[in-house]
């Protein structure tokens, strides 16, 4: 058992010294990707390829979405297996958006109905797509529809009291339905296929080396901003109630919390999180389809954060960076042993490294006592 | 007597071809000269399928099947199948026998197999084409001469064939029938063939289409709904009206019947799948409060125990589905033990860790099975006596292979139950479940009762991949399709519950089937999920909860 005290006086600075190199290293990252990319010219040794800038990219909003699952999961013990629904539905806004910015430059040159829709002989566009032609209307809802979903589910799972194994489950089926939902064609977001096909953003070019690059930065701080805000949330007195609940719900409740209002928050605005990173996801690998739905994926991405160390923010960051980069790596070289891997991951990381890679090299390094982390 | 044996040769035993042989070729031989009208029609009828026109083909079937010729039945159903060919040299009916490269071998029409054959090129042989009003006329045709078969259930198939579609010819010729006629099905089905006729037919007085209405309202045919209908759209007098609408009532009222009743059998087997896949891992989770998400994964592992044993012995197919049971049932129960040895052991009490080891094992099975079996679904074949359907009447059949699940459903569920409840093994797992500590002090090994649930549970997942094995293909997949639906069985029963999981899973099983055909399948399914979304936040402990006084939950 942990001694509550000792780990709270850790956690109550907002700018520690964790934060402070994660951030400096962040910072540093971006500013040598960027300025390899844009100012050394192709072909020299110290360009970094537009295309691993987007892969970068790709990364960051991993490590944005793994930051989120790690609030809930690290610091109020929920494990969500369904936020790649959130990061999903964040993805489809942006994609919506971005379908409506290709106008009549798509297969069918309709200029306000999406491709798929002509293709499925569609006269009018469904009434849940007016508005995403505007940039700020669609971020809006890049938030708002996952937050709305989170506090739906939430506010009907806290209050009756769902935890623990019970509470994983039923998030896991809540995505399966939503993936068995927009693989429908009826529902109106391109069905199988998804979205895809878009043409720019904003009015800028998303081929163009310039708005993968900004899209880069973007990620990264977006990342930088998401971290800080959850750090500012465990760093408060909200996020001290979070430890209590997540160590003892009960003692709290009795000792006269509202235990499912500070899970409800605290759910929803993880899933905001995952949401502005799903949206950042989309434009930079080019599609968002059913499949991102998938069981499989969110929790995929619950052992990054066992795998970087839970309840500690830039464990999740590792977590995601390290399995994705292996991921990448390995189904290019050697795709029969990425499951291997992925699946001994998953036993290894639980059977022998409780607190990850962080929880690791402090206990390597004797830097600081272990934190130990009960589910 | 010639005829009567051709049929028999056809429909009983191969020894009699030999029979067949000998009189087909005295024929030929020696053609019968006694009945030569007979065998001019069939002649110039067969002259007539040389024809590329269909209304020279049309005609030709007419003059083959009233030739009386007992080879009419062949060389109609020939045609109909579409293996008769024009050997266009030759002007010729010929078929094909084989082929030699790509070149096909033809042979004459009528004759045996020791007569000439010839490899002709592809382009000298032409198919004789039958559109779809020839099909249909062919179809009658065939009727008709099956009407005079031996087997009642080819002359039953022949009225149905006939049923709502019979002329002059044919009502007097079925009449004729009923009056010889021994079977009662037959003769039912005569019976509504004549009342269809004589509801329709314009001479007919309206005593006798009174009596034809009450008939075909007690019938079970949909041919009868079909007639009383078309009757009642020609605005007959009152009385006429009357009476067909009542008549329309019960059929109408009985086709309801049929359809509910089919609808809760397909719900019955396929909340026997459920139940049949989330029954061990009620046991796991349930008894044990393991989370175990490779579940699915020990399914595949039984339906591709399947797939290997009958692919060792494929000439004895249902024996290899006896032997598949207690096989996968070893098979998936081994590897869960070692599951349980290797892995879940050491996370008792961390159910969300045993959550996050269990589905990364899950995913080493999958590429394991992957890598062993290809990622290519295999298929798996349904032994004979599982094939087939059990008609109780015309409107309303139960397939075999759906009523073989559920029964084998109930046998594991009640095995199951069975052994939790008298054996040694039950009773010590039921301890263990309820208090560990006392169990262990009172002498129950408690390491070796888990593994033996873990095992019971996990042999229990192979037995259902058997049943899956006969229901889909098998592949690297089959697991995960089902492992959502099961935890939602479990949870929606009642953890820990056995007769809960089976309410629970018959019920969603009824429950998708009767949403199917407003909603379609893929929308029933996101509804009985959210529903049981919806149902955990309001009874979060399902719908038999165990009784206990934690404060937790």
């Amino acid at each position: 058992m942990m001694n509550p005290q000792a780990s709270l006086d850790s956690n109550q600075r907002l700018f520690d010294r964790s934060t402070v190199s994660f951030l400096a290293v962040l910072g540093i990252v971006m500013a040598v990707v960027i300025g390899a990319n844009a100012l050394f010219p192709q072909g020299s040794a110290l360009h970094v390829s537009t295309y691993t800038v987007t892969l970068m990219g790709k990364y960051l909003t991993y490590a944005l979405l793994a930051v989120a699952v790690d609030l809930v999961w690290g610091y109020l013990g929920i494990l969500s297996l369904g936020h790649g629904a959130f990061f999903a539905l964040g993805g489809y806004a942006m994609g919506m958006y971005l379908m409506r910015q290709i106008g009549d430059r798509g297969v069918y040159g309709d200029p306000i109905l999406p491709d798929f829709m002509v293709f499925l002989n569609w006269q009018e566009l469904p009434w849940f797509w007016y508005g995403f032609d505007n940039f700020w209307f669609a971020a809006l809802m890049i938030m708002l529809v996952p937050g709305l979903l989170a506090f739906v589910f939430g506010w009907l799972a806290f209050r009756s009291r769902v935890t623990g194994v019970y509470l994983s489950i039923i998030t896991q089926a809540l995505t399966y339905a939503l993936m068995l939902a927009f693989f429908r064609n009826e529902m109106g977001f391109g069905g199988n296929n998804g979205l895809t096909d878009f043409k720019d953003i904003l009015g800028f070019d998303l081929q163009s080396d310039a708005t993968r690059l900004t899209l880069f930065f973007c990620s990264g701080l977006a990342l930088a901003l998401g971290y800080l805000a959850c750090r500012y949330i465990v760093t408060s007195r909200l996020g001290r109630v979070a430890l209590a609940i997540r160590d003892a719900e009960a003692r709290t409740r009795f000792t006269g919390y509202k235990v499912e209002n500070f899970k409800l928050w605290i759910f929803c605005f993880s899933a905001v999180l995952a949401g502005i990173a799903g949206a950042l996801y989309v434009p930079q690998v080019g599609i968002i389809n059913p499949s991102e739905f998938a069981p499989l994926i969110s929790i995929e991405l619950v052992v990054w954060v066992a795998l970087g160390g839970r309840a500690t923010l830039y464990g999740a960051v590792i977590g995601a960076l390290a399995v994705n980069y292996a991921k990448t790596y390995l189904t290019a070289a050697l795709p029969e042993v990425w499951l291997f891997s992925l699946g001994a991951l998953f036993v290894l990381v639980t059977l022998f490294l409780p607190n990850g890679l962080v929880g690791l090299f402090k206990k390597l390094t004797g830097f600081s006592k272990p934190k130990e982390v009960n589910a | 007597m010639v005829n009567a044996i051709t049929r028999l040769t056809r429909h009983t035993h191969r020894k009699f071809a030999a029979i067949w042989h000998l009189l087909l070729v005295a024929m030929l031989l020696a053609p019968l000269s006694a009945n030569s009208t007979e065998q001019t029609a069939f002649k110039s009828g067969l002259d007539q399928l040389l024809s590329s026109d269909f209304n020279d083909i049309s005609q030709g079937i007419r003059l083959i099947s009233q030739s009386g010729d007992e080879r009419a039945f062949d060389v109609l159903t020939m045609l109909l199948e579409g293996q008769l060919y024009v050997y266009r040299s030759e002007n010729q009916l010929v078929t094909i026998v084989g082929e030699n490269g790509s070149k096909p071998i033809i042979r004459p029409l009528f004759t045996d197999a020791n007569a000439e054959t010839e490899t002709v090129s592809k382009r000298r042989v032409k198919r004789v084409g039958i559109n779809n009003q020839l099909r249909g006329q062919l179809k009658t045709e065939l009727a008709l001469l099956n009407l005079s078969s031996p087997l009642a259930a080819n002359r039953a198939a022949a009225v149905k064939q006939t049923l709502g579609d019979i002329d002059e010819a044919l009502f007097s010729r079925l009449s004729e029938q009923l009056a010889t006629e021994q079977d009662r099905t037959v003769r039912e089905l005569i019976d509504v063939a004549l009342a269809i006729y004589r509801l329709q037919a314009p001479g007919s007085a309206i005593d006798q289409q009174l009596a034809a209405l009450s008939t075909l309202g007690a019938s079970y045919q949909p041919a009868a709904r079909i007639a009383v209908t078309q009757f009642l759209a020609t605005e007959p007098e009152a009385a006429l009206a009357r009476s067909a609408e009542s008549a329309l009532t019960k059929l109408d009222g009985r086709v309801k019947v049929a359809e509910l009743a089919e609808t809760l059998f397909f719900g019955l087997s396929l909340g026997s799948v459920l139940v049949l896949a989330a029954i061990g891992l009620a046991i796991t989770f349930g008894v044990m409060g393991v989370i175990n998400m490779a579940h699915g994964e020990l399914m595949m592992l039984g339906a591709y125990t399947t797939y290997v044993i009958q692919t060792l012995m494929p000439d004895h197919l249902a024996a290899s589905i006896f032997i598949s049971i207690p096989a996968a049932f070893v098979v998936s129960g081994l590897v869960g033990i070692g599951i349980e040895r290797g892995v879940i052991r050491f996370l008792y009490g961390r159910p969300l860790e045993t959550l996050l080891a269990t589905f990364g094992i899950s995913l080493i099975l999958q590429q394991a099975v992957r890598s062993v079996f290809s990622p290519l679904n295999r298929s798996v074949a349904t032994p004979e006596f599982m094939t087939g359907v059990v008609e109780l009447n015309p409107l309303l059949s139960f397939t075999l292979n759906r009523l073989y699940i559920i029964v084998f459903c109930l046998i594991v569920f009640a095995l199951l139950f069975f052994i939790l409840r008298y054996t040694r093994l039950g009773i010590e797992v039921r301890a263990v479940s309820q208090n560990r500590a006392m169990a262990r002090a009172m002498g129950v090994r408690s390491e070796w009762v888990d593994a033996m649930t873990f095992g019971l549970g996990s042999g229990i997942a192979g037995m259902a991949g058997v049943a899956l094995s006969q229901l889909t293909n098998v592949g690297p997949n089959l697991g995960q399709a089902y492992i959502i639906d099961s935890f939602m069985v479990v949870v929606f029963g009642g953890v820990g519950n056995l007769w809960g999981t089976l309410v629970a899973g018959m019920s969603l099983g009824i429950a998708n089937k009767l949403m199917e055909p407003w909603a379609g399948a893929v929308l029933a399914k996101i509804l009985v999920l959210v529903f049981i979304i919806l149902f955990i936040q309001k009874k979060p402990r399902g719908l038999f909860p165990q009784k206990g006084r934690s404060a937790e939950g």
